[in-house]
Protein backbone atom coordinates (compact mmCIF):
# COMPACT_ATOMS: atom_id res chain seq x y z
CA UNK A 1 0.00 0.00 0.00
CA UNK A 2 2.60 2.20 0.89
CA UNK A 3 4.26 2.32 -2.12
CA UNK A 4 1.29 2.97 -4.49
CA UNK A 5 0.67 6.00 -2.19
CA UNK A 6 3.86 6.87 -3.23
CA UNK A 7 3.65 6.85 -6.60
CA UNK A 8 0.46 8.76 -6.23
CA UNK A 9 2.08 11.72 -4.68
CA UNK A 10 3.20 13.54 -7.89
CA UNK A 11 0.22 13.51 -9.78
CA UNK A 12 -1.61 14.92 -7.16
CA UNK A 13 -0.24 17.54 -5.76
CA UNK A 14 2.41 18.96 -8.06
CA UNK A 15 2.55 21.80 -6.31
CA UNK A 16 2.24 21.21 -2.38
CA UNK A 17 -1.41 20.40 -2.63
CA UNK A 18 -2.91 23.25 -2.20
CA UNK A 19 -6.29 21.70 -1.72
CA UNK A 20 -5.15 19.21 0.71
CA UNK A 21 -5.92 19.41 4.52
CA UNK A 22 -3.16 22.24 5.84
CA UNK A 23 -4.84 24.17 3.25
CA UNK A 24 -8.43 24.74 4.72
CA UNK A 25 -8.43 22.69 7.88
CA UNK A 26 -12.27 24.14 9.35
CA UNK A 27 -10.79 25.21 12.53
CA UNK A 28 -12.63 27.81 14.34
CA UNK A 29 -12.96 28.59 17.56
CA UNK A 30 -15.19 27.10 19.59
CA UNK A 31 -17.27 29.29 21.21
CA UNK A 32 -19.26 29.67 17.92
CA UNK A 33 -20.18 25.98 18.48
CA UNK A 34 -21.36 26.84 21.95
CA UNK A 35 -23.59 29.64 20.94
CA UNK A 36 -25.03 27.56 18.31
CA UNK A 37 -25.76 24.62 20.42
CA UNK A 38 -27.52 26.92 22.71
CA UNK A 39 -29.71 28.25 20.18
CA UNK A 40 -30.58 25.12 19.06
CA UNK A 41 -31.99 24.13 22.31
CA UNK A 42 -33.85 27.69 22.47
CA UNK A 43 -35.16 27.18 19.05
CA UNK A 44 -36.41 23.44 20.01
CA UNK A 45 -38.01 24.54 23.29
CA UNK A 46 -39.73 27.00 21.12
CA UNK A 47 -41.48 24.25 19.06
CA UNK A 48 -41.64 22.25 21.56
CA UNK A 49 -44.00 24.71 23.73
CA UNK A 50 -45.88 26.11 20.42
CA UNK A 51 -47.14 21.80 20.80
CA UNK A 52 -47.58 22.66 24.44
CA UNK A 53 -49.87 25.56 24.79
CA UNK A 54 -51.78 23.92 21.62
CA UNK A 55 -51.46 27.12 19.48
CA UNK A 56 -53.58 26.53 15.94
CA UNK A 57 -53.95 27.77 12.80
CA UNK A 58 -51.86 30.18 10.71
CA UNK A 59 -49.69 30.76 14.03
CA UNK A 60 -48.84 26.88 15.07
CA UNK A 61 -47.81 26.63 11.27
CA UNK A 62 -45.36 29.95 11.23
CA UNK A 63 -44.13 29.27 14.14
CA UNK A 64 -43.25 25.96 13.46
CA UNK A 65 -41.80 26.25 10.25
CA UNK A 66 -39.98 29.35 11.41
CA UNK A 67 -38.47 27.21 14.19
CA UNK A 68 -37.57 24.25 11.87
CA UNK A 69 -35.99 26.52 9.34
CA UNK A 70 -34.06 28.93 11.26
CA UNK A 71 -32.60 25.11 13.49
CA UNK A 72 -31.60 23.39 9.89
CA UNK A 73 -30.12 26.59 8.54
CA UNK A 74 -28.15 26.67 11.95
CA UNK A 75 -26.89 23.11 11.51
CA UNK A 76 -26.00 23.51 8.09
CA UNK A 77 -24.31 26.82 8.59
CA UNK A 78 -22.36 25.93 11.20
CA UNK A 79 -21.79 22.76 12.39
CA UNK A 80 -21.73 21.44 8.87
CA UNK A 81 -18.98 24.40 8.22
CA UNK A 82 -20.98 25.65 4.75
CA UNK A 83 -20.53 29.46 5.54
CA UNK A 84 -16.89 28.95 5.31
CA UNK A 85 -17.29 26.77 2.46
CA UNK A 86 -16.53 28.43 -1.48
CA UNK A 87 -19.82 29.36 -3.35
CA UNK A 88 -19.25 26.27 -6.32
CA UNK A 89 -19.73 23.80 -3.37
CA UNK A 90 -22.42 25.35 -1.37
CA UNK A 91 -24.70 26.13 -4.71
CA UNK A 92 -24.29 22.85 -5.89
CA UNK A 93 -25.24 21.19 -2.43
CA UNK A 94 -28.22 23.46 -1.71
CA UNK A 95 -29.76 24.25 -4.90
CA UNK A 96 -30.67 21.07 -5.60
CA UNK A 97 -33.24 20.46 -3.00
CA UNK A 98 -35.33 23.33 -3.91
CA UNK A 99 -36.23 20.62 -7.11
CA UNK A 100 -38.41 19.26 -3.87
CA UNK A 101 -40.21 22.13 -3.74
CA UNK A 102 -41.95 21.28 -7.11
CA UNK A 103 -42.74 17.93 -5.66
CA UNK A 104 -44.18 19.57 -2.05
CA UNK A 105 -46.68 21.82 -5.04
CA UNK A 106 -47.54 18.20 -7.22
CA UNK A 107 -48.16 16.49 -3.86
CA UNK A 108 -50.28 19.27 -2.57
CA UNK A 109 -52.64 19.47 -5.65
CA UNK A 110 -53.20 15.83 -5.92
CA UNK A 111 -53.65 15.44 -2.54
CA UNK A 112 -56.28 18.12 -2.40
CA UNK A 113 -57.75 16.66 -5.74
CA UNK A 114 -57.97 12.76 -4.00
CA UNK A 115 -59.82 14.04 -1.00
CA UNK A 116 -62.20 16.04 -3.17
CA UNK A 117 -63.37 12.44 -4.89
CA UNK A 118 -62.82 10.91 -1.83
CA UNK A 119 -65.46 13.09 -0.01
CA UNK A 120 -67.40 12.83 -3.11
CA UNK A 121 -67.68 9.10 -4.21
CA UNK A 122 -66.54 6.72 -1.01
CA UNK A 123 -67.67 8.57 2.13
CA UNK A 124 -69.82 11.27 1.99
CA UNK A 125 -70.46 11.32 5.57
CA UNK A 126 -67.04 11.12 6.87
CA UNK A 127 -66.01 14.31 4.34
CA UNK A 128 -64.61 16.86 6.54
CA UNK A 129 -63.06 20.28 4.98
CA UNK A 130 -59.53 19.68 3.66
CA UNK A 131 -57.12 20.52 6.28
CA UNK A 132 -54.81 23.38 5.13
CA UNK A 133 -51.95 20.83 3.72
CA UNK A 134 -49.45 23.36 2.24
CA UNK B 1 -1.69 18.91 9.82
CA UNK B 2 2.10 20.74 9.04
CA UNK B 3 0.95 24.89 9.05
CA UNK B 4 2.27 26.61 5.91
CA UNK B 5 4.93 28.74 5.09
CA UNK B 6 4.03 32.05 4.67
CA UNK B 7 5.33 31.68 0.56
CA UNK B 8 3.10 28.65 0.31
CA UNK B 9 -0.13 30.29 1.62
CA UNK B 10 0.60 33.17 -0.99
CA UNK B 11 0.98 30.87 -3.88
CA UNK B 12 -2.37 28.83 -2.39
CA UNK B 13 -3.78 32.46 -2.52
CA UNK B 14 -2.41 33.06 -5.80
CA UNK B 15 -3.31 29.53 -7.25
CA UNK B 16 -7.09 29.44 -6.16
CA UNK B 17 -9.37 32.11 -7.85
CA UNK B 18 -11.91 34.27 -4.91
CA UNK B 19 -13.93 32.08 -2.62
CA UNK B 20 -17.40 34.69 -3.12
CA UNK B 21 -19.36 36.56 -5.56
CA UNK B 22 -21.29 34.41 -8.51
CA UNK B 23 -18.37 34.74 -10.87
CA UNK B 24 -16.20 32.49 -8.36
CA UNK B 25 -19.16 29.49 -9.01
CA UNK B 26 -18.23 29.84 -12.79
CA UNK B 27 -15.02 30.08 -12.11
CA UNK B 28 -14.50 27.29 -10.18
CA UNK B 29 -16.87 25.03 -12.26
CA UNK B 30 -15.37 25.86 -15.75
CA UNK B 31 -11.22 25.81 -14.09
CA UNK B 32 -9.01 22.87 -14.48
CA UNK B 33 -9.27 19.92 -12.52
CA UNK B 34 -11.07 20.28 -9.56
CA UNK B 35 -14.54 22.08 -9.09
CA UNK B 36 -14.37 21.78 -5.01
CA UNK B 37 -10.98 23.71 -4.46
CA UNK B 38 -10.11 23.70 -1.16
CA UNK B 39 -11.94 20.97 0.61
CA UNK B 40 -10.83 17.10 0.61
CA UNK B 41 -12.53 15.03 -1.89
CA UNK B 42 -14.06 12.98 0.83
CA UNK B 43 -15.83 15.93 1.70
CA UNK B 44 -17.68 17.00 -1.31
CA UNK B 45 -18.44 13.07 -1.92
CA UNK B 46 -20.46 12.91 1.25
CA UNK B 47 -22.26 16.63 0.63
CA UNK B 48 -23.30 14.50 -2.82
CA UNK B 49 -24.29 11.72 -0.92
CA UNK B 50 -26.13 13.53 1.77
CA UNK B 51 -27.66 15.59 -0.82
CA UNK B 52 -29.07 12.02 -2.44
CA UNK B 53 -30.08 11.03 1.12
CA UNK B 54 -31.92 14.91 0.96
CA UNK B 55 -34.11 13.56 -1.60
CA UNK B 56 -34.63 10.39 -0.07
CA UNK B 57 -36.16 11.53 3.04
CA UNK B 58 -37.43 14.31 0.70
CA UNK B 59 -39.76 11.78 -1.15
CA UNK B 60 -40.94 10.03 2.32
CA UNK B 61 -42.31 13.36 3.90
CA UNK B 62 -43.88 14.57 0.58
CA UNK B 63 -45.78 11.03 0.01
CA UNK B 64 -46.51 11.50 4.07
CA UNK B 65 -47.89 15.23 3.49
CA UNK B 66 -50.36 13.36 0.38
CA UNK B 67 -51.93 10.52 1.75
CA UNK B 68 -52.44 12.29 5.35
CA UNK B 69 -54.34 15.94 3.23
CA UNK B 70 -56.42 13.20 1.13
CA UNK B 71 -57.49 10.95 3.67
CA UNK B 72 -60.89 11.18 4.78
CA UNK B 73 -60.75 9.64 8.04
CA UNK B 74 -59.04 11.84 10.92
CA UNK B 75 -55.29 11.60 11.65
CA UNK B 76 -54.60 10.45 14.57
CA UNK B 77 -53.38 13.60 17.09
CA UNK B 78 -49.76 12.92 17.41
CA UNK B 79 -49.23 14.92 20.74
CA UNK B 80 -51.57 12.53 22.36
CA UNK B 81 -50.54 9.43 20.87
CA UNK B 82 -46.51 10.41 21.63
CA UNK B 83 -47.56 11.78 25.02
CA UNK B 84 -46.16 10.01 28.67
CA UNK B 85 -48.13 10.03 31.60
CA UNK B 86 -45.63 11.12 34.30
CA UNK B 87 -46.65 11.82 38.08
CA UNK B 88 -49.82 11.03 36.84
CA UNK B 89 -50.70 13.54 34.45
CA UNK B 90 -50.23 13.53 30.87
CA UNK B 91 -47.43 15.72 29.05
CA UNK B 92 -47.87 15.79 25.19
CA UNK B 93 -45.07 14.83 22.97
CA UNK B 94 -42.51 14.44 26.13
CA UNK B 95 -40.36 11.50 24.72
CA UNK B 96 -40.10 13.53 21.09
CA UNK B 97 -38.85 16.19 22.86
CA UNK B 98 -36.61 14.55 25.03
CA UNK B 99 -35.38 12.62 21.71
CA UNK B 100 -34.62 15.67 20.12
CA UNK B 101 -32.74 16.96 22.87
CA UNK B 102 -30.65 14.06 22.96
CA UNK B 103 -29.70 14.25 19.09
CA UNK B 104 -29.01 18.40 19.70
CA UNK B 105 -27.02 17.58 21.64
CA UNK B 106 -25.05 14.62 20.19
CA UNK B 107 -24.65 17.13 17.06
CA UNK B 108 -22.68 19.36 19.89
CA UNK B 109 -20.63 16.86 21.40
CA UNK B 110 -19.97 15.68 17.57
CA UNK B 111 -18.66 19.48 16.48
CA UNK B 112 -16.48 19.64 18.95
CA UNK B 113 -14.98 16.21 18.30
CA UNK B 114 -14.48 17.98 14.47
CA UNK B 115 -12.96 20.65 16.38
CA UNK B 116 -11.04 19.02 18.51
CA UNK B 117 -9.46 16.67 15.81
CA UNK B 118 -8.53 19.76 13.76
CA UNK B 119 -6.03 20.54 16.94
CA UNK B 120 -4.99 16.94 16.54
CA UNK B 121 -6.19 16.16 20.39
CA UNK B 122 -6.51 12.59 20.01
CA UNK B 123 -7.76 11.66 23.36
CA UNK B 124 -10.59 14.85 23.27
CA UNK B 125 -11.48 14.27 19.76
CA UNK B 126 -12.03 10.52 20.95
CA UNK B 127 -13.83 10.93 24.25
CA UNK B 128 -16.00 13.51 22.27
CA UNK B 129 -16.55 10.85 19.27
CA UNK B 130 -17.56 8.00 21.96
CA UNK B 131 -20.00 10.36 23.98
CA UNK B 132 -21.62 11.54 20.23
CA UNK B 133 -22.08 7.26 19.69
CA UNK B 134 -23.58 7.03 23.24
CA UNK B 135 -25.89 9.89 22.80
CA UNK B 136 -26.87 8.57 19.22
CA UNK B 137 -27.73 5.18 21.13
CA UNK B 138 -29.77 6.69 23.63
CA UNK B 139 -32.07 8.02 20.83
CA UNK B 140 -31.86 5.08 19.08
CA UNK B 141 -33.08 2.63 22.32
CA UNK B 142 -35.51 5.74 23.45
CA UNK B 143 -37.22 4.84 19.38
CA UNK B 144 -36.87 1.50 19.92
CA UNK B 145 -39.04 2.15 23.26
CA UNK B 146 -41.46 4.17 21.51
CA UNK B 147 -42.23 1.49 18.36
CA UNK B 148 -42.60 -0.98 21.23
CA UNK B 149 -45.00 1.07 23.28
CA UNK B 150 -47.03 1.88 19.73
CA UNK B 151 -47.28 -1.72 18.54
CA UNK B 152 -48.40 -2.93 22.00
CA UNK B 153 -51.34 -0.50 21.77
CA UNK B 154 -52.10 -1.53 18.47
CA UNK B 155 -50.63 0.51 15.78
CA UNK B 156 -49.79 -1.70 12.34
CA UNK B 157 -48.61 -0.40 8.98
CA UNK B 158 -52.47 -1.43 7.54
CA UNK B 159 -54.38 0.19 10.93
CA UNK B 160 -54.36 1.58 14.44
CA UNK B 161 -57.03 2.29 16.86
CA UNK B 162 -57.65 5.83 16.46
CA UNK B 163 -58.11 6.89 12.90
CA UNK B 164 -56.24 7.31 9.51
CA UNK B 165 -55.01 3.41 8.57
CA UNK B 166 -51.83 5.56 6.59
CA UNK B 167 -50.60 6.99 10.36
CA UNK B 168 -48.85 3.56 11.02
CA UNK B 169 -47.47 3.41 7.56
CA UNK B 170 -46.20 6.73 7.49
CA UNK B 171 -44.65 6.27 11.01
CA UNK B 172 -42.97 3.33 10.73
CA UNK B 173 -41.06 4.06 7.09
CA UNK B 174 -39.92 7.71 8.12
CA UNK B 175 -39.06 6.99 11.86
CA UNK B 176 -37.86 3.68 11.03
CA UNK B 177 -35.41 5.31 7.95
CA UNK B 178 -34.09 7.73 10.36
CA UNK B 179 -33.73 5.28 12.74
CA UNK B 180 -31.48 3.28 10.72
CA UNK B 181 -29.34 6.27 9.38
CA UNK B 182 -28.51 7.05 13.56
CA UNK B 183 -27.60 3.12 13.82
CA UNK B 184 -24.94 3.07 10.58
CA UNK B 185 -24.05 6.79 12.40
CA UNK B 186 -23.40 4.71 15.74
CA UNK B 187 -21.86 2.03 13.97
CA UNK B 188 -19.50 4.55 12.17
CA UNK B 189 -18.96 6.93 15.05
CA UNK B 190 -17.47 3.68 16.70
CA UNK B 191 -15.07 2.98 13.40
CA UNK B 192 -14.08 6.44 13.63
CA UNK B 193 -13.29 6.53 17.29
CA UNK B 194 -11.04 3.57 17.05
CA UNK B 195 -8.91 5.16 14.61
CA UNK B 196 -8.67 7.84 16.19
CA UNK B 197 -8.08 5.95 19.87
CA UNK B 198 -5.46 4.09 18.29
CA UNK B 199 -3.66 7.11 17.16
CA UNK B 200 -3.99 5.81 12.75
CA UNK B 201 -5.11 9.17 12.13
CA UNK B 202 -1.69 10.25 13.67
CA UNK B 203 0.57 8.03 12.09
CA UNK B 204 -1.15 8.17 8.95
CA UNK B 205 -1.72 4.77 8.85
CA UNK B 206 -4.00 3.27 5.46
CA UNK B 207 -7.43 2.47 6.14
CA UNK B 208 -8.51 -1.46 5.96
CA UNK B 209 -10.58 -1.04 3.26
CA UNK B 210 -9.66 2.12 1.50
CA UNK B 211 -5.60 1.77 1.60
CA UNK B 212 -5.88 5.48 2.46
CA UNK B 213 -3.59 7.58 4.34
CA UNK B 214 -5.38 8.69 7.89
CA UNK B 215 -6.32 11.96 8.45
CA UNK B 216 -7.96 13.83 10.25
CA UNK B 217 -10.25 15.11 7.59
CA UNK B 218 -12.41 11.84 8.10
CA UNK B 219 -13.47 12.90 11.93
CA UNK B 220 -15.24 15.93 9.85
CA UNK B 221 -17.06 14.05 7.30
CA UNK B 222 -17.88 11.95 9.62
CA UNK B 223 -19.29 14.53 11.35
CA UNK B 224 -21.02 15.78 8.36
CA UNK B 225 -23.29 12.30 8.04
CA UNK B 226 -23.90 12.79 11.63
CA UNK B 227 -25.50 16.76 11.58
CA UNK B 228 -27.72 15.17 8.58
CA UNK B 229 -28.99 12.41 10.63
CA UNK B 230 -30.01 15.65 13.05
CA UNK B 231 -30.81 17.58 10.42
CA UNK B 232 -33.38 15.20 9.29
CA UNK B 233 -34.77 14.82 12.68
CA UNK B 234 -35.70 18.62 12.95
CA UNK B 235 -38.01 18.17 9.95
CA UNK B 236 -39.54 14.69 10.90
CA UNK B 237 -39.96 16.22 14.01
CA UNK B 238 -41.59 19.46 12.70
CA UNK B 239 -43.82 17.76 10.09
CA UNK B 240 -44.66 14.27 11.67
CA UNK B 241 -45.05 15.48 15.05
CA UNK B 242 -46.06 18.60 15.90
CA UNK B 243 -48.53 18.89 12.33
Amino acid sequence: MEHVEHAEHPHTAPDGDKTGPSAHGQQHPLGIYFKIWGLLFVLSTGSYLVDYFHFHGLLRWTLIVVFMLLKAGLIVAVFMHMVWERLALVYAIIVPPLLLMVLLGIGALEADYTHLTRGTFFAPPAAQPAPAAH
Amino acid sequence: MKPLTPQETTRAAAVLPPASGWTSIVKDVSSDQRVFKDVPWGKPMMWIFLLSDTFIFGSFLISYMTVRASTTVPWPNPSEVFGLTLFGRSVPLLLIAIMTFVLISSSGTMALAVNYGYRKDRLTTCAFLVLTAGLGATFVCMQAFEWTKLILEGVRPWGNPWGAAQFGSAFFMITGFHGTHVTIGVIFLIIVATKVWRGDLDRQRPGFLTGRKGNYEIVEIMGLYWHFVDLVWVFIFAFFYLW
